[in-house]
């Protein structure tokens, strides 16, 4: 259970990102936050493995607050946290597998993370995730050489591989062409499912999101205005997240065996 | 939980593929830069029992730098500073304006070949030979004192300087070049309206940039006769007068500092 | 003189001009107290200047010149011990430089720095290195040292420091964070972070610097032999001095080649790495 009490985050140049936000995801929900550019979602998630610390407020993830904790108690929770990042976030010039086994460094000490002498398990773990999302040969590869697709899918093993108790997920598909999007959202959604997982998926596709995603939150200059399931989300809705525009022809019924062209 | 495995059991080693993929040629790499390592760490000749000697004077070397003798005799350290400063403007001015016909001819897409070559090779020449050797030469033929450091540093300048402006010339737009052609202007037209603008503002901040590094140079043409505040210093290592050794070097790092900021201002001024 | 690039379009009377009338006489300005300053330079050098000499120089330019042809070919066998310590200078120097400006650069960058006092230290290291020419370091280390191939290894070691460590620090503050970010974000300690999000975006940096500062230092430690520390140049110093103007011949061109050849070198090698 993921709480979050009065959130807010004010940044040094005075910006006001979040104001008050109060949520809380249950264990299991996968939860899309939508909203314009600016509006808060980013610093969200971010506030939460405090990326970003937050101004005032608390976070609580299964009774622990988050923004009490110190250096060593975060990174301990933090791996607890996995992170799904817009633009993959991976270093580019490791390998497939440093990538995905980075994503224990957390539990492994330095040296053998230096040497990359990775405990067993972890490695067997890490090609069983690559397997998963069909990347097994890549794993020698250097996370530059791959295309988009198959870098968010490392990016997903990366955060996998913590065994999280919780995914966060940052415009999973900002970069990518809409159906390798709709690829990695149904990959985010079905290993969600599989593993029991929360997510909170911060995103801009309203399609995207009310098809991949089992409750929305609106967020509109660092404040929710809107909190429910998916197909509540109405034109009325929409103007109020997003502002006044003609919202017709972006809400649909929820078609999963639609491969359509969808336009951001 | 797990869905279309293709292998049951997987690997639980993991080693990073090696840089350089052929194993006779990462150990004979690896290898070859031992022997040479060991064999060039056997050239250096380590005396200890030179180094012990030394050890002495180093102590009492840096222990004069502290504090370091400013209210020098006779001023000569002062004297050095300003011709040092004087040499390595006038150098900078002269060196920068003979690079501009050299680095035009030194652009490919300015220049007619012979042009080219011609420019290119007189860049080469003044690029491999370092000031100091361009000083040994210029105080053979001028005699000892600034002139013959002035010359090597204009030398020197026209290698930096010609170099980095014919190939900014080659970088640039092709197009705004064109359209300047296209209206019928005359050659010096031509350079002065579409490629003058171009390459101005990166030129300004780079003759700053050379400004600071020939008068870092000043100080080391000195030490072959060729004026500045190098032969006060050369006198002053010679005298074992350490403490106004450490006071030059002191007023050296200084003055490159005042340049260094100065010319990062000043390029953020033009950009 | 750089306000040229600020096109100001003011139309009064249909005259169309540049700048503002303002702005304009500052430049004259600018331009009458750069072109005193020049003179006044000039002034100052060829005061100290025996006219007499420049007027001779290119009689004496010709007359060395002749002496210089043909050079003299067999003193190239006694160049072999000179060039061989040359080299050695150039890169055994270049190794001690980079073993130290690594972690100089890591404590002067902005973002990796440990501490603030730490990053001035660092700063200041950066700047002492790269005020002082290595051919003073080599004075200095022959005093200390004594003459000879150690003393100029480190001089050129000295020297390289605040090279390599300036460019490396600028290009660890331009690393993308996002990619520390994802490590940071797994639960990963600071040195982690290190080895696995900084450290592997300016490994190319590093090795690119590294021959970058080699090639510099073949030039450099060509000279260090002026001053006894070692090198081909205690030959072109004691050549010139003894005025055997076809050994210095020979010298400059095994100078000449040695320079083309690790330019050679150093491109295949950036190729093969980067």
């Amino acid at each position: 259970m993921l709480t979050l009490k009065n959130l807010t985050k004010r940044y040094d140049t005075g910006d006001l990102a979040l104001q008050n936000v109060t949520l809380s995801v249950p264990d299991g929900q996968v939860l899309a936050l939508i909203g314009p550019s600016g509006a808060g979602k980013s610093t969200l998630i971010r506030c939460v493995n405090r990326l970003v610390e937050p101004t005032s407020g608390s976070v609580k993830l299964n009774n622990l607050n988050l923004p009490k904790l110190s250096s060593r108690a975060l990174r301990r929770a933090r791996r607890k946290m996995g992170m799904i990042f817009q633009e993959y976030a991976l270093v580019e010039r490791l390998t497939v597998m440093e990538n995905v086994l980075s994503g224990r460094l957390g539990y492994v000490g330095f040296w053998r993370s230096y040497f990359r002498k990775f405990p067993s398990e972890d490695v067997k773990e890490a090609y069983r995730l690559l397997d998963r999302v069909g990347l097994l040969d890549m794993a020698d590869k250097r996370a530059d050489e791959l295309s988009g697709g198959q870098r968010q899918r490392v990016g997903i093993c990366r955060a996998l591989i913590q065994n999280p108790d919780l995914l966060l997920v940052d415009e999973p598909t900002a970069s990518l062409d809409p159906k390798t999007s709709r690829q990695i959202m149904r990959l985010i959604n079905e290993l969600c499912q599989e593993r029991g997982l929360t997510a909170i998926i911060n995103i801009h596709d309203v399609l995207l999101a009310q098809m991949f995603s089992q409750r929305i939150v609106g967020l509109a200059l660092g404040e929710i205005v809107y909190d429910g399931h998916p197909d509540g989300l109405t034109p009325e809705v929409l103007t109020q997240i997003y502002g006044e525009e003609d919202w017709s022809a972006t809400i649909e019924k929820v078609d999963d065996s639609d491969e359509s062209e969808i336009e951001e | 939980m797990i869905k279309n495995t293709a292998l049951s059991s997987y690997p639980v080693v993991w080693d990073k593929p090696p840089f350089i993929k052929r194993a006779w040629l990462r150990w004979s790499i690896i290898l070859g830069a031992l022997i040479y390592l060991i064999l060039a760490l056997a050239s250096m000749d380590i005396n200890i029992q030179r180094v012990m000697e030394g050890l002495p004077r180093a102590q009492r070397f840096f222990g004069s730098f502290f504090p370091p003798n400013f209210a020098d005799n006779q001023g000569v350290v002062w004297e050095g500073i300003l011709e040092s400063i004087w040499m390595a403007i006038i150098s900078t001015v002269a060196g920068v304006l003979l690079s501009i016909p050299i680095g035009l001819g030194a652009a490919r897409n300015l220049a007619p070949f012979w042009v080219y070559m011609m420019c290119r090779s007189i860049i080469a020449g003044s690029r491999t030979f370092p000031e100091i050797i361009l000083a040994i030469f210029a105080v053979k033929l001028f005699g000892f004192g600034p002139f013959a450091g002035f010359i090597a540093l204009s030398l020197g300048t026209i290698g930096f300087f010609a170099k980095l402006l014919a190939e900014d010339i080659e970088n640039s737009s092709e197009s705004q070049a064109e359209a300047v052609k296209a209206t019928g202007a005359n050659w010096f037209q031509w350079i002065n309206y579409a490629i003058q603008p171009q390459v101005m503002p990166r030129m300004i901040g780079l003759s700053v940039y050379r400004l600071d590094i020939n008068f870092r140079e000043s100080a080391v043409v000195g030490i072959v006769g060729g004026g500045g505040i190098g032969a006060t210093l050369n006198t002053a290592f010679s005298r074992y007068e350490f403490d106004v050794a450490a006071a030059i070097l002191l007023v050296i790092i200084a003055i490159v500092m005042v340049l260094e900021y100065a010319s990062s201002f000043l390029r953020k001024w033009v950009q | 003189m750089g306000a040229m690039m600020a096109v100001l379009h003011k139309e009064t009377d249909f005259v169309w001009r540049r700048r503002t009338t303002k702005k304009q006489v500052l430049i004259w300005i600018s331009w009458l107290i750069g072109l005193s300053i020049v003179m006044f330079a000039w002034n100052v050098i060829s005061e100290k200047t025996i006219w007499f000499f420049v007027q001779d120089a290119p009689r004496q330019a010709a007359d060395i010149g002749s002496r210089m042809i043909p050079p003299k070919w067999s003193y190239i066998f006694e160049l072999i011990t000179p060039i061989w310590d040359t080299i050695n200078i150039a890169t055994l120097g270049t190794v001690i430089a980079m073993v130290i400006a690594v972690p100089v650069a890591f404590c002067a960058a902005r973002n990796t720095s440990p501490h603030t006092t730490v990053r001035l230290f660092a700063l200041f290291i950066i700047v002492s290195s790269r005020s002082v020419n290595s051919l003073i370091w080599a004075l200095m280390l022959v005093f200390i040292l004594g003459p000879g191939v150690l003393a100029g290894t480190i001089a050129i070691g000295l020297r390289s420091i605040g090279f390599c460590a300036k460019l490396l620090y600028e290009s660890i503050e331009e690393i993308d964070e996002t990619q520390v970010e994802a490590i940071r974000a797994t639960g990963a300690g600071n040195l982690q972070q290190m080895i696995y999000g900084i450290l592997p975006q300016v490994l190319p940096t590093i090795a690119g610097v590294g021959i970058y500062r080699w090639d510099i230092n073949i030039r450099e430690s060509t000279i260090l032999g002026l001053v006894g520390a070692g090198g081909i140049g205690l030959q072109l110093n004691g050549s010139i001095n003894t005025l055997a103007w076809t050994q210095v011949s020979t010298i400059l061109l095994v100078i000449l080649a040695t320079v083309f050849v690790s330019e050679w070198v150093s491109a295949k090698v950036r190729g093969a790495i980067i």
